[in-house]
């Protein structure tokens, strides 16, 4: 009986930031799925514009849904809130020269691991082989 | 070998204390203050009523002045915080302050200017909020140095305050005059 009550509420909690945009095809409600997920909302931050109640989400996916329907795809999009809002409106940041270090510090840690280990273990093969 | 014993003591320390450093740094910063991705570029093409005479203001015809443009609203607390500041500045005439009345009503607008003062040259009808989206607008009160040349060339996010108007508009309206 809880249970169900729980999935019942959270199940409110999640249909309370859905608006009605009406897409001729299924692509098109694809990618404004997609992107209302993608793009972030300025007002609240750590939330999309898709889970966002803010007054400012609820206009930029009323603008994504108007972009759609003239046709525009996903990166003509992403380009028009770049343009007026930066690169923090994506949650994805773009690969340039001042975020390379972004995207490649992870692999670098891991790479730098990999290699302690390798050492490691040899060395410890080298010291259980001499003794 | 006993000195690198002592540096690999030492090497979780420093890894600590630069982490320290990194984290330090970012504590206190208001990450609610972003850029704005379009200083140095013109200003986004508009065309909208005046809330002051219902004459239509397209973004070329405030081209040829340096002016202030200030995001409002009469829903909005902090407008209320800057006003007195906005109308001090404006009344000192240094450059016209326009305003951009954001996601209002016309007539609680209007209300407000009486209750208030109006110290606007001329006011920007925005009711949907779109021509806010052209300009990067995510909260009101903001407030955009356009220069002569339709150039934006710097925004407040939040209340004109004395601080920011002596370090930041005061400086730049000297600069690119």
């Amino acid at each position: 009986m809880n249970k169900i009550l729980l999935t019942l509420i959270f199940i409110s909690l999640t249909v309370s930031a859905i608006d009605i945009h009406e897409f001729t095809t299924e692509e098109q409600r694809l990618d404004y799925q997609q992107l209302t997920e993608e793009l972030r909302c300025l007002v609240c931050q750590n939330q999309n514009i898709a889970d966002s109640d803010a007054g400012l989400a609820k206009d930029l996916r009323n603008e994504v849904a108007k972009l759609i329907k003239q046709g525009q795809d996903q990166r003509q999009i992403t380009d028009y809130m770049v343009v007026r809002y930066g690169d923090f409106v994506r949650y994805s940041p773009p690969m340039r020269l001042d975020t390379i270090f972004l995207w490649v510090l992870p692999f670098l840690v891991f790479l730098i691991a990999a290699i302690i280990l390798i050492i490691n273990i040899k060395r410890n093969q080298k010291n259980t082989e001499s003794e | 070998m006993n000195k690198k014993n002592i540096i690999k003591a030492l090497l979780p320390l420093i890894i600590f204390l630069s982490l320290v450093i990194l984290l330090y740094n970012g504590l206190g910063k208001n990450t609610r203050l972003l850029p704005s991705a379009l200083i140095n570029k013109p200003v986004p093409e508009f065309s909208v009523p005046s809330l002051m005479n219902g004459q239509t203001i397209n973004n070329d015809s405030l081209i040829g002045q340096m002016y202030l443009l200030n995001v409002w609203a009469s829903w909005c607390p902090n407008c209320r915080v800057e006003h007195p500041m906005i109308t001090e500045f404006a009344r000192q005439k240094i450059i016209p302050v326009y305003g951009l009345n954001y996601k209002d009503e016309n007539a609680a607008a209007n209300q407000w200017l009486n209750q208030f003062g109006n110290p606007y040259k001329d006011i920007l009808v925005d009711i949907e909020g779109l021509v806010g989206i052209d300009f990067g607008v995510y909260g009101a009160p903001e407030t955009f140095l356009i220069d002569a040349k339709g150039i934006i060339r710097h925004k407040i996010v939040g209340e004109l305050n004395p601080q920011n108007l002596k370090n930041e508009i005061l400086p730049l309206i000297e600069k690119y005059k």
